[in-house]
């Protein structure tokens, strides 16, 4: 199956996650920034798509629009003050964080650079059909023990999040 | 141009596969106007079999026996004047509705109606089908908080507990029936939804019979996990009038309302949908491989013409039986008409050309209306679940007997 | 019309990268702070998912990891974030300063 309009496709979708992670960062009100979050979780999953990796887009949907953002939406909702939305947004490092951030920029261009030698130029197409069939056996089989660990990680937390959330243990 | 339409006619794949983009929108609109005529006429069954069920009449009298009924409904919320509440999120308020809207009727995409009609087959599709859906709980969540009042807070807070609490034990039950796909003689199973449907008809068996009484239990608990994911009775605590006025759309009047009616009937046929898609085979016809050849396919193929048939004999038996006043003639004529329409559709059906293509579509067709009717069925014949004992049987019931369903699946599929 | 390389997504998630930093430097709403380290954690992911097209599916096992790890991290976080809420009134990151001396 051919790819129909993929430069135009990665465009919108790269602007659409990067517009909502400026939503994110700039809103007032934690409801809209949640919102906007969904939107670029969402849209990144149409990244993944594009990278030929569905069983990631999928997960992502599920879990992350459709678990993470919820539990996210909850809280908001419990621990929403007007007050909040009155004070002032941006802490007093605001112009120093930018300043760190980009000069995080810098650096990631500077290794960019610098490693060019390690990254092949163009992509070869890996073939569609079978990504969750792979992405199974690997996991069921050479990653065995990290999916383990990562259930008792999840198990863990489940524990730690209700004992904290509790008001009498 | 011409050649790039009637090129996808040719091939043997769904639109969305050949990437045909104009079959695809076609597919599009067709799939979407049959979703909306077919809550419209979910609208107007609901009612009238709620009514019999209560030995009651129901709607008798916008066309002849309410049938225009969901059309004066239509009319009434549109022109009904749109109230915001006047401390509500604006932004939240207007996108709630939209966020369910596209939630549920996004899910269409991969719905197989055949083995080629489709809008498209993802090969993940079962996985995009159920995470899509699930993001109609944050539609659920922000309709209740924008709302900026109690009634609808608490409603939607419960909603959205219910339903994340009824996709887990709802995933691992569809998880049970992808089991069963990879016990064909490759050793791979498929999450696309065509795909699943024709593992059964190479495994010869409908998956709610396999490894009886496995699939049927994994069927049960689907079947449950869906009414409660589309707080539908008697899992309908948050929506209740008595209980919560109303639940999370309590603010929401005229057209934003109808966005929700639309959306929860929407995800009803796509929940009932994939269960169909899972554990009753799809389009298939009944019994595929135990009554085979030439002669029960024609005995088979013949049923669509004549259930449509017998609905125009039931349109005239009212015809009939309507009032000889003159009053009440145009609706006589309305039902007569209508009955005639349904008897020349039913004709049409018997035509062999049209017979052979319509088979797969009204076999799907026909286990969704199915579906659609126990729903109703059930709102008319249980009592409400409350909420905890709704959280209990979502958690302490439904979760541990889908695990052991699961484990019992692989074990029966290893050694069977 | 430029054909999409490995590069430009490696670029789009550098971007998020950088975005989701200075929300965490700059903003003061605790929530907002957590939904900017969730980008962070996206960003990653993107590379990683990027990078899986030219060498492997490995990637992609990684980053189902990060989004199984992402979950267990918000889950703890905001239930911190709940028991703080609980003792003092606030979701100002800055008045979260009862040990500074």
């Amino acid at each position: 199956m051919t790819p129909v309009a993929t430069p135009f496709f990665f465009y919108f979708l790269a602007a659409l996650t990067l517009l909502s992670a400026i939503l994110v960062i700039t809103r007032k009100n934690a409801v809209h920034s949640a919102l906007a979050l969904i939107l670029g979780l969402l849209a990144q999953a149409g990244l993944y798509l594009m990278l030929y990796a569905p069983f990631v887009a999928g997960v992502q949907i599920i879990l992350y629009a459709g678990g993470i953002m919820v539990l996210f939406l909850f809280v908001i909702m419990l621990v929403n003050l007007e007050r909040s939305q009155k004070e002032e947004q941006f802490n007093r490092q605001k112009v120093a964080g930018t300043l760190a951030a980009i000069a995080l920029g810098g650096l990631f261009v500077a290794v960019f650079i610098r490693g060019k030698a390690l990254f092949p130029a163009s992509s070869n197409q890996i073939a569609e059909g079978s990504n969750t069939q792979q992405v199974g056996e690997l996991l069921y089989g050479q990653y065995m023990f990290a999916f383990e660990i990562a259930s008792l990680l999840l198990l863990v937390a489940i524990i730690g999040a209700v004992v904290m959330a509790k008001k009498r243990i | 141009m011409l050649d790039y339409v009637t090129s996808y006619l040719s091939s043997n794949t769904t639109p969305g596969q050949a990437g045909n983009l104009v079959w695809a929108l076609i597919y599009i609109l067709i799939v979407f106007g049959g979703v909306s005529v077919a809550v419209m006429a979910m609208n107007w069954l609901e009612r009238k079999a709620l009514a019999h069920f209560q030995i009651r009449l129901g709607p008798m009298r916008v066309g002849p026996h309410g049938l225009l009924q969901p059309i004066a409904d239509a009319i009434k919320l549109l022109t009904k004047e749109d109230i915001i509440p006047e401390r509500a999120d604006r932004l939240v308020f207007w996108i709630a509705p939209l966020i369910i809207l596209c939630a549920s009727f996004a899910v269409y995409v991969v719905i197989p109606f055949g083995p080629t009609h489709a809008i498209t087959d993802l090969n993940i599709g079962i996985l995009f089908m159920l995470g899509v859906s699930s993001l109609s709980v944050l539609g659920v969540v922000m309709a209740g908080w924008a709302s900026n009042s109690h009634y609808p807070l608490i409603g939607s807070l419960r909603s959205s507990a219910q339903m994340i609490s009824y996709e887990v034990a709802m995933g691992l039950a569809v998880v049970s029936a992808i089991l069963m796909t990879s016990l064909n003689p490759s050793g791979t199973g498929t999450l696309s939804m065509i795909g699943i449907v024709e593992a059964q008809q190479q495994q010869q068996i409908w998956y709610l019979f396999k490894f009886f009484p496995l699939g049927f239990i994994a069927f049960a608990i689907f079947a449950i996990a869906m009414v409660a994911e589309t707080n539908r009775a008697p899992f309908d605590l948050p929506e209740a009038e008595s209980e919560l006025t109303a639940g999370f759309h309590t603010e929401y009047s005229g057209l934003r309302w109808s966005l929700f009616m639309l959306g929860e009937y929407a995800a009803m046929i796509a929940v009932s949908s994939i269960a169909v898609t899972l554990w009753l085979g799809g389009w298939l016809r009944p019994f595929p491989n135990a009554l085979t050849g030439a002669t029960w396919d024609l005995a088979f193929s013949l049923f669509p013409g004549f259930l449509f048939l017998s609905l125009a004999a039931v349109a005239w038996v009212g015809v009939i039986r309507m009032p000889k006043h003159p009053y009440f003639r145009i609706q006589t004529l309305g039902l007569a008409g209508f009955g005639s329409v349904l008897g020349l559709i039913g004709l049409v059906l018997f035509v062999p050309p049209v017979r052979d293509r319509i088979q797969d579509i009204f076999w799907f067709t026909a286990k969704v209306a199915f579906f659609m009717y126990m729903y109703i069925w059930y709102r008319a014949t249980f009592p409400r679940y409350r909420f905890d004992q709704l959280m209990r049987v979502g958690w302490k019931v439904l979760l541990p007997i889908s695990l052991a369903v699961l484990i019992g699946t692989a074990v029966a599929g290893m050694v069977l | 019309m430029v054909p999409i390389t490995t590069l430009h997504y490696l670029v789009v998630a550098a971007a998020l990268f950088m975005l989701g930093v200075i929300g965490v430097l700059t903003r003061r709403n605790v929530v907002i702070v957590l939904m900017s380290i969730e980008l962070i954690l996206n960003a990653v992911n993107l590379n990683l998912v990027a990078f899986s097209r030219l060498w492997g599916l490995h990637g992609q096992i990684f980053a189902i990891f990060v989004i199984t790890d992402a979950a267990a991290e918000a889950a703890v976080g905001l239930g911190i974030l709940i028991a703080f809420f609980r003792n003092k009134e606030t979701v100002n990151i800055d008045e979260v300063d009862l040990l500074k001396w």
